[in-house]
């Protein structure tokens, strides 16, 4: 892969397909599933060191993850840990697909709440609803994650939400 | 303005009592253990000096490093106001120029000096120093840090996000968290701790070595040793462009200090220029702390930071140009626009791009340079190494300089982040206590191979590359 994505400061969706292999529709339907966005050869390891099933592998800490999709039981510890928040779980629901993603910025929504949906540039996409929600004190990366339902055609677009009474 | 509601620190629980301060005669109110220079930034005050000429400065750096802060306290001129705790009762002044000491005042004497004694004497208590100082205890040195700064924890204090590298090197851990684990176990360790203490020369003496130093700007203090090791961290480089020295254009580390070290809102607006890992970061926290980013500017035509790092800002809205620079800041005795434009290939900003922001601070964040000064005083032999980001005094694998009994640490040994810091830290705190005849040779000699081999892993990847090659014509063979 080229290295555009650095003058942009975020990934496409096919740049991503070219670091690591999507999982596939069956699996996605199954049960949540880890992919990281982690594009480059760095010294960080927590993801591979925390996954109970051994389904993140990683030779050397400077290589890249690469989770083994049949192996990820879809628990989410790899989502709380990631220093670089990177993380994420994808999940098939019918015409819904629900996200996992960190969030540490005020205010963390509630569980039921509607919010927005941003892309990976920050564009707002859509909206979604928070359907479950680990506060930072059940993290063990002691980062909030959100668990977001989505439309499924944003299961790959949406990777922040900005929660709608934000603070002005 | 201060922070009240934080995302990852409770500003509250950590505020000291209220006292008040008065700058030109005027109360303000300041709480306990927050220096002056960002007492008076919650007050809203940005001039702190005039120049002699009459241009207004205000912080800069906000750790002690860059004298942009001084102003005269209770008469006495010349104080750097960003590490000088607030006192009841204080009188601040603006000062103008270098004004003399008052005339009656009386400077303390060196036959006066409070007398330390330690087998290893640590200079600096960030992530190399608080390091060194456990594994220096561990094994079986006495030993005495002193720092400036009134926290330990050097940088590690104000970084609210989690560290890279392995578990056990702390990875997944956010900065101020180590802060406090390496602090308490150095502590429990027994290391006597001096606070607020600058070292302001190291003499041979003797078979030891000598690290005079001021306690709180009015006691000298002698710190005698056998070793000693200089962690004194680095400073943020400044570039050129028009009205730099404005008030409000601040190196990012101070705008870090002023948010997470003391729950400060630096400013409403913030134009951040570098996209290196400390200009994302820095963006990321401006949005925690629910500041405003217009923008980071980043001349070269990518971003340097680590990639994950500026994703996380991209998709919360802040945008990056890259090959774009800052051309000036604007603004009467404190910013209040800057203007910024895009470079051609030759680095030359291309006319009819300049795009105006309306922002009350600019914070700088191109790069840090190592503190070696007090290296340098001692005749440590120094050497320019780009790819360490200035120059950084030699070394070999014990992290020992060309001076006998004297170690290196941390960013003074280069620029690189606080986990290789922490482990040149266990280095040269291993290597002092073997110097100092404490440490039982077999194991500090495997304590160190096994250092070594985590810092060689660590440096292996695309990133390590600068390091390992400005680490090849630094190291004493």
């Amino acid at each position: 892969m080229n290295d555009e994505y650095l003058s942009r400061g975020y990934l496409t969706i096919d740049e991503i397909k070219e670091i690591t292999e999507l999982p596939s529709e069956e699996r996605l339907k199954k049960k949540p599933v880890a992919v990281p966005e982690c594009p480059q050869e760095i010294p960080c390891t927590p993801c591979s060191e925390i996954c109970p099933v051994g389904a993140i592998s990683m030779p050397t800490p400077n290589d890249r993850p690469i989770v083994d999709y049949d192996k990820c039981i879809g628990c989410s510890l790899c989502v709380q840990i990631c220093p670089g928040l990177a993380f994420f779980m994808i999940h098939y629901r019918g015409e819904k697909a629900r996200i996992t993603m960190p969030h540490e910025l005020l205010p963390v929504p509630k569980r039921g709440d509607e919010v927005i949906l941003l892309n990976r540039k920050g564009e707002e996409i859509g909206t979604g609803k928070v359907v479950l929600v680990i506060p930072r004190d059940k993290s063990v990366g002691d980062t909030p994650v959100l668990t977001v339902e989505v439309p499924i055609e944003l299961a790959w677009e949406a990777r922040a939400v900005r929660v709608k009474e934000a603070r002005e | 303005m201060r922070i009240e509601e934080h995302p990852v620190i409770d500003f509250t629980r950590k505020r000291g009592k209220k006292v008040t301060i008065y700058f030109e005669g005027k109360p303000i109110e300041a709480y306990e253990g927050e220096p002056i220079a960002e007492a008076l930034h919650a007050a809203g005050i940005r001039v702190l000096n005039f120049t002699p000429n009459g241009r207004p400065r205000g912080l800069f750096c906000a750790i002690g490093k860059c004298s942009s802060c001084l102003m005269k306290v209770n008469g006495i001129p010349n104080v750097r106001t960003c590490i000088t705790l607030v006192e009841d009762g204080m009188k601040i002044e603006r000062q103008h120029g270098l004004e003399p000491l008052p005339k009656d005042y009386k400077p303390p004497k060196w036959k006066d000096a409070e007398k330390i004694e330690a087998d290893v004497i640590i200079i600096g208590g960030g992530p190399a120093g608080l390091m060194a100082a456990i594994k220096a205890s561990e094994h079986g040195a006495k030993v005495a840090l002193l720092d400036e700064n009134p926290i330990l924890g050097g940088q590690l204090v104000k970084q609210t996000h989690k560290f890279f590298g392995k578990r056990e090197q702390f990875a997944g851990v956010r900065g101020v968290k180590i802060a406090e684990i390496i602090a308490e176990e150095a502590k429990k360790k027994g290391v006597d701790i001096h606070l607020e203490t600058s070292a302001i020369g190291i003499f041979p003496n003797g078979e030891g070595k000598l690290v005079t130093a001021v306690k709180k700007n009015k006691k000298l203090v002698e710190f005698y040793g056998k070793a000693v090791i200089v962690a004194t961290g680095a400073m943020e480089k400044m570039i050129p462009f028009e009205n730099n020295d404005l008030p409000g254009v601040y190196g990012a580390g101070a705008i870090q200090t002023l948010m997470n070290t003391y729950g400060i809102q630096p400013g409403k607006r913030v134009l951040i220029v570098g996209a290196g890992n400390v200009g994302v970061i820095l963006a990321y926290q401006l949005l925690q702390a629910g500041v405003e980013v217009v923008a980071v500017v980043e001349a070269m035509p990518k971003v340097g930071a680590y990639f994950v790092h500026a994703a996380k800002i991209r998709r919360l809205g802040i945008p990056i140009y890259t090959k774009h620079t800052i051309l000036r800041a604007e603004g009467k005795e404190k910013v209040e626009r800057a203007v910024v434009a895009q470079l051609d290939d030759n680095w030359k900003p291309i006319p009819g791009t300049e795009k105006t922001y309306d922002v009350d601070i600019v914070a700088l964040a191109v790069g840090l340079r190592p503190s070696i000064e007090l290296l340098h005083q001692a005749g440590a032999q120094a050497i320019y190494v780009r790819e360490l980001s200035g120059y950084v005094v030699r070394h070999d694998d014990r992290m020992e300089t060309t001076i006998k009994g004297i170690f290196v640490a941390g960013d003074s040994s280069g620029i690189e982040e606080a986990t290789t810091a922490m482990l040149e830290g266990k280095l040269a705190g291993i290597a002092a206590a073997l110097f100092v005849g404490k440490a039982d040779v077999k194991n500090a000699m495997e304590e160190m191979e096994k250092v070594r081999k985590d810092l060689d892993e660590f440096r292996s990847g695309p990133f390590g590359q600068r390091t390992r090659i400005g680490e090849k014509k630094v190291m004493i063979k």
